[in-house]
């Protein structure tokens, strides 16, 4: 479903050249939940950003659905992909209500039924009926990840791209957010990437993970693997031991 | 090791008065904390920040505090005028905040802010001051102290930060830390290293710490002791490695939404509020 093959992407900063991803190499299959997880700086955010078109990158092959993802993409493509972000305060626009942006994707790319695709949207990610003319300042931090998980899902896209969808939630919140896009998954049979810093949180979602350092990719492993601790390398196991909380050495 | 107790809260309430009422940020909550680890857990809005603050008469002038007792070290807090806080603070207990970025001065270098800190609470040279900032930035593992001292903080990153703010702390030898999410805005590596760092010099200072924090794994591993806030209130106790056999139907709902590492779970458990839970 996606085939990244030697991506990389450089930024310019204040004359000098940052590679902040490079020789960046793996497939999605169709169905599955691939993670990216890395420490803050891996590049894990630009990897996925670059897969939406959201950076400029390079790359030897970068695929997405069986088609070449060029820097310039049609509406058809971009259609494709839909992006969830960290921050559900910062990526819904303050003055617009829940109907205004659900229905802005609608009307981008011309779909018709729009009024009963954005009730169904709503009722969909378990918001109720009157939280549709709500302004973003009157929900709670997870209702507003379950607006922004609405709108990436109401062009009924095959791959969604969740970049730390959790992380600025509590953990009762950030649970109920989990169990909806395990559970959106399944009916509307998606692809999705998910990055995190939380090892725990991928574990959970995903089927293979990538761990990334410094921009490149660690390694590649199964999410049981993760479990077992039966990983390669050694920044794996660092990262693994850290997740599992703090180790006091006996004095 | 907790026999002799630190600090002593009874019945400690906070209150803001607002347009629509007075919201009861902490209700009622009981505690003691002597030379060891004590964790408080809690969700956002359960009154755990507040209650921190609260211990330090950081509050702002709006919020009223009332306890039955709320005594440090012998001494009541609940008469405490702005001078008596200001001895207070610093040199006998301090906080660590949960991000460096917006707690330390961004226009003075790392060294003065320390330094100073140093001057006003031992009265010490400005000579002795940048000798005891050294040493204390090379007690935090800054490889470099020198250099550090001479950085502002934009210069450094976040782990780095933290561990200046934890240098800042700890100079004045306070007995009571309270740390604020101290390592929430880290990643996880560097989390362990600055708990490392707080593990010895509380251990080694006799310290008390209070570790206020929503991360359960972390805490669980970390402290000896740990409360569990849940709208204002106190709901549990608990010894931080029971914390997974907890009795409150709250913290154990708490512990059953947390994604593990170490179990398979097809869903996880979501958290059924009881109103039960707040009378």
């Amino acid at each position: 479903m996606i085939t990244v093959k030697d991506l990389s992407v450089t930024f310019h900063v204040g004359g000098r050249d940052v590679r902040a991803a490079e020789a960046i190499s793996f497939e999605v299959a169709a169905g599955e939940t691939f993670g990216i997880v890395g420490e803050s700086g891996s590049g894990k955010s630009t990897v996925l950003r670059a897969i939406a078109g959201l950076v400029p990158s390079r790359s030897s092959i970068l695929e997405v659905d069986g088609r070449p993802a060029a820097q310039r993409r049609s509406r058809a493509d971009r259609r494709k992909l839909q992006f969830v972000f960290q921050d559900p305060y910062a990526s819904l626009h303050p003055r617009q209500t829940v109907d205004d942006i659900l229905r802005e994707p609608l009307e981008i790319h011309r779909v018709g039924g729009i009024n009963d695709k954005v009730i169904a949207a709503i009722a969909d990610v378990g918001l109720l009926p009157m939280h549709r003319f709500r302004y973003p300042h009157q929900l709670s931090g997870g209702q507003r990840q379950r607006v922004a998980i609405a709108r990436a899902l109401i062009l009924k896209p095959p791959i969604l791209l969740l970049d730390e969808p959790t992380s600025a939630l509590d953990v009762s919140v950030q649970a109920e957010i989990l169990n909806l896009l395990a559970r959106l998954r399944q009916s509307y049979s998606l692809t999705s990437i998910l990055v995190s810093h939380d090892l725990a949180v991928v574990a959970h979602l995903c089927d293979r993970i990538a761990i990334m350092q410094l921009g490149r990719i660690v390694e590649v492993i199964g999410a049981d693997d993760l479990r077992s601790g039966a990983v390669a390398a050694g920044y794996t196991r660092k990262l693994i031991a850290a997740s599992r909380g703090f180790a006091r050495i006996p004095a | 090791m907790t026999n002799e107790s630190l600090l002593i809260v009874e019945g400690l309430d906070v209150n803001f008065p607002g347009r629509t009422g007075v919201t009861r940020a902490v209700r009622n909550a009981s505690f003691k904390l002597g030379r060891e680890r004590l964790g408080i857990v809690g969700e956002s809005g359960s009154g755990k920040t507040t209650m921190g603050r609260a211990l330090l008469g950081l509050l702002p002038h709006t919020a009223t505090v009332t306890a039955r007792t709320m005594s440090y070290e012998g001494r009541n807090l609940l008469n405490c005028t702005e001078r008596d806080w200001q001895q207070l603070r610093g040199r006998r207990m301090s906080m660590v905040m949960q991000d460096p970025k917006y707690s330390l001065n961004p226009v003075k270098t790392v060294g003065r802010q320390i330094g100073e800190t140093c001057m006003l609470h031992l009265g010490t040279s400005r000579k002795q001051a940048r000798q005891r900032t050294l040493s204390m930035l090379e007690a935090v593992q800054i490889r470099d102290p020198e250099l550090v001292h001479g950085l502002y903080p934009h210069q450094l990153s976040g782990g780095m930060g933290q561990r200046v703010m934890i240098a800042m702390m700890l100079i004045a030898e306070p007995d009571l830390l309270i740390a604020d999410e101290p390592t929430s805005a880290l990643d996880v590596t560097v989390q362990n290293e600055v708990l490392r760092i707080l593990d010895d010099l509380v251990r080694d200072r006799g310290m008390g710490l209070i570790m206020i924090s929503h991360n359960l794994t972390m805490v669980s591993s970390f402290c000896d002791r740990v409360l569990i806030m849940y709208g204002g209130r106190i709901v549990e106790e608990c010894a931080a490695r029971d914390l997974t056999n907890a009795q409150h139907p709250y913290t154990r709902a708490l512990v059953a939404a947390t994604p593990s590492l170490d179990v398979r779970r097809a869903e996880l458990a979501t958290v059924t509020r009881d109103p039960e839970w707040l009378k």
